[in-house]
């Protein structure tokens, strides 16, 4: 490969920066702008950013957390395969129930140990 | 578009623990009562059977040849080899786990099912010859370890070091992602096949191979990316270390020869300089470091890390020879090394909250208290520290022999000295079981669980008989 074959990398690069600048300033220029102190945290999440790191949180949401990342993966995996499923046939079809067998298993697991209990 | 070709009889053996890993898992929630009619340890019982399955496979296949899933995997007798240690040290990890997990957990089911995904995870690695897949594999390998190490969850060590690994652990995924990304750059393959048919040369292939080593490096424990070693080492679980110093050890080296082996554009004697100063400064760093330990597990671990440098002197050597020897020595160092981390669990007093570690004085006096033992730990130091007739002996021999014959001879020396090092640590704790007054907690019952001692005579048998049988042995390898 030679320097020229990066050239839409960097194209995307030129648009992609300038892109992510206006969605920054746009919105501080023309939004309103009603500051409170909560507004004012460096992430707005509903955790508070500055504390002592050892305190307790709420583990459940950890779990869940947790557990959308991997079944939002396996979302992500599925559109593709979708796509080119007429192509794949039996083969894919089989391939798939292999991976989702996979996770189902760990499913099952989690929801045996009770990972989804909140109380 | 035609569809990939898949030869599942290539990775059968691989197939077999993947398997009974899921089976593990949900073993106890088929059966959430096994535990309370006295089958608690069932997992175990199911894993070794998966783990002594997938040997029988290994070994009964026959000659195995050829690559499968699109060029993905390669069953070659490399891998094969590979299989047969990394199985073996699983399987005696495993009798070890099997008394001591007991102390200090009951998630008997999720310990078993990661430890044969690690172990999947290292046969995978041994065969991936595709850069992706390669990851892929030391990913599902480290993963698991990462759990593992901090299993003992009352412990704090464990965290630490459960922690400590992840962190510098994920660190050098990223190094080894960045080498594979500038492989792909140099080349457009990312086929170990295609990328040396390439035979692309230039900065990218120099860089990719640099960051290849670094990557790998941090896996094997080779100084200066040792760091995590020995804390993550001394936190985990003693069947943990003893299994993982051996297993991971094997699949990550079979990964570098076969990656150096594709990188063949970038001049021979770049990496292996470069390789040769990363085995030297590896084995007299983990070596002087170890001098000066007072606790016996995390002496072993700093002679582990000095025993990287000893293998990476074979891969140095760049021959056929030379990774013969590596083979050899892989499998000398799982019997001598599992041995004596085996030693060291039973030295130890594991329970819920802490462990009481194994200090350097523990073993003191064990020749009165339990001779068998004592004399086991004394072949253990002896093979370790390269000592005739063992076969720690002969594997430094192998590998010494090899870096001479292709002119690294200052690098044989090196090893040398650094093994007469290693005697000092070694023969203090050989002296201290025969000669020295019993240690403190020495009126303290020593209990011997029937599999920790199937473990440590297992591996005082192959100790010995690699040694006394290392010639027809290493031709059976060469050849």
């Amino acid at each position: 490969m030679t320097s020229a074959d990066y050239l839409p990398i960097l194209i995307l690069i030129l648009i992609a920066a300038p892109f992510a600048g206006i969605a920054i300033l746009l919105p501080s220029v023309l939004g309103p702008k009603n500051p409170n102190r909560m507004k004012q945290e460096a992430i707005e999440s509903g955790m508070i950013p500055f504390a002592d790191a050892r305190r307790r949180f709420p583990v459940q949401y950890y779990m869940v957390a947790v557990l959308f990342i991997i079944f939002d993966i396996e979302v992500i995996f599925l559109f593709p395969w979708a796509v080119s499923l007429n192509q794949l046939k039996i083969f894919g079809l089989i391939e798939m129930g292999v991976f989702l067998g996979i996770l189902l298993i760990g499913y099952l697991y989690v929801w045996k140990k009770g990972a989804f209990e909140w109380e | 578009m035609s569809l990939p070709t898949l030869d599942f009889s290539l990775i059968l053996p691989e197939l077999v623990v993947l398997i009974t890993a899921l089976l593990v898992l949900i073993a106890d929630l088929l059966w959430p009562r096994a535990a309370s009619r006295g089958r608690e340890q069932a997992p175990a019982v199911l894993a070794l059977a998966g783990l002594i399955l997938a040997g029988l496979l290994t070994l009964l296949a026959g000659e195995w040849s050829g690559a499968t899933l699109q060029g993905m995997l390669v069953a070659d007798a490399l891998a094969r080899y590979l299989n047969l240690v990394v199985l073996l040290a699983a399987a005696l990890g495993l009798l070890l786990s099997w008394s001591y997990l007991p102390h200090f957990s009951t998630q008997r089911s999720e310990y078993y099912a990661l430890y044969l995904l690690a172990v999947a995870g290292m046969l995978f690695l041994g065969k991936s010859i595709e850069l992706i897949t390669l990851f892929v594999s030391l990913e599902i390998l480290s993963i698991a370890l990462y759990v593992l190490t901090g299993f003992h969850r009352g412990q704090l060590a464990g965290g630490e070091a459960a922690l400590k690994y992840f962190l510098l652990g994920a660190f050098s995924s990223g190094f080894l992602l960045y080498g594979a990304a500038l492989f792909y750059a140099a080349t457009g393959a990312t086929r170990l096949a295609d990328i040396a048919a390439q035979n692309a040369g230039g900065f990218y292939m120099l860089a990719g191979l640099a960051l290849f080593l670094v990557g790998l490096g941090f896996k094997l424990a080779v100084a200066p990316f040792h760091m995590w070693a020995p804390d993550a080492y001394q936190g985990a679980p003693t069947p943990v270390t003893a299994f993982m110093s051996v297993g991971t050890k094997a699949a990550a080296l079979v990964a570098l020869f076969r990656v150096v082996q594709a990188a063949g554009s970038v001049p021979v004697g770049v990496w292996a300089t470069a390789l040769a100063f990363l085995s030297l400064l590896t084995m007299t760093l983990g070596n002087l470091a170890a001098l000066r330990q007072s606790s016996l597990k995390r002496m072993l671990a700093y002679s582990s890390i000095a025993h990287a440098g000893y293998l990476l002197v074979g891969v140095v050597a760049g021959t056929a020879a030379g990774f013969d020897a590596v083979l050899f020595y892989l499998f000398a160092y799982a019997f001598m090394n599992i041995g004596a981390f085996a030693i060291a669990s039973l030295l130890e007093r594991p329970g819920f909250y802490a462990v009481q570690d194994a200090g350097i004085h523990a073993a003191d006096g064990l020749f009165g208290r339990r001779p068998w033992l004592a004399v086991a730990m004394a072949m253990f130091m002896l093979s370790l520290a390269g000592i005739p007739p063992l076969a720690g002996f002969f594997g430094k021999l192998y590998l010494f022999a090899a870096a001479v014959e292709s002119g690294w001879a200052w690098l044989a020396v090196a090893g040398v000295l650094n093994s007469v090092i290693s005697a000092y640590y070694y023969l203090r704790v050989v002296v201290g079981m025969f000669m020295a007054e019993p240690s403190a907690s020495a009126h303290l019952r020593l209990p011997l669980p029937a599999s920790a001692t199937l473990a440590v005579a297992l591996t005082a048998l192959g100790t010995l008989l690699f040694g006394l049988l290392a010639t027809p042995w290493f031709q059976g390898i060469s050849r």
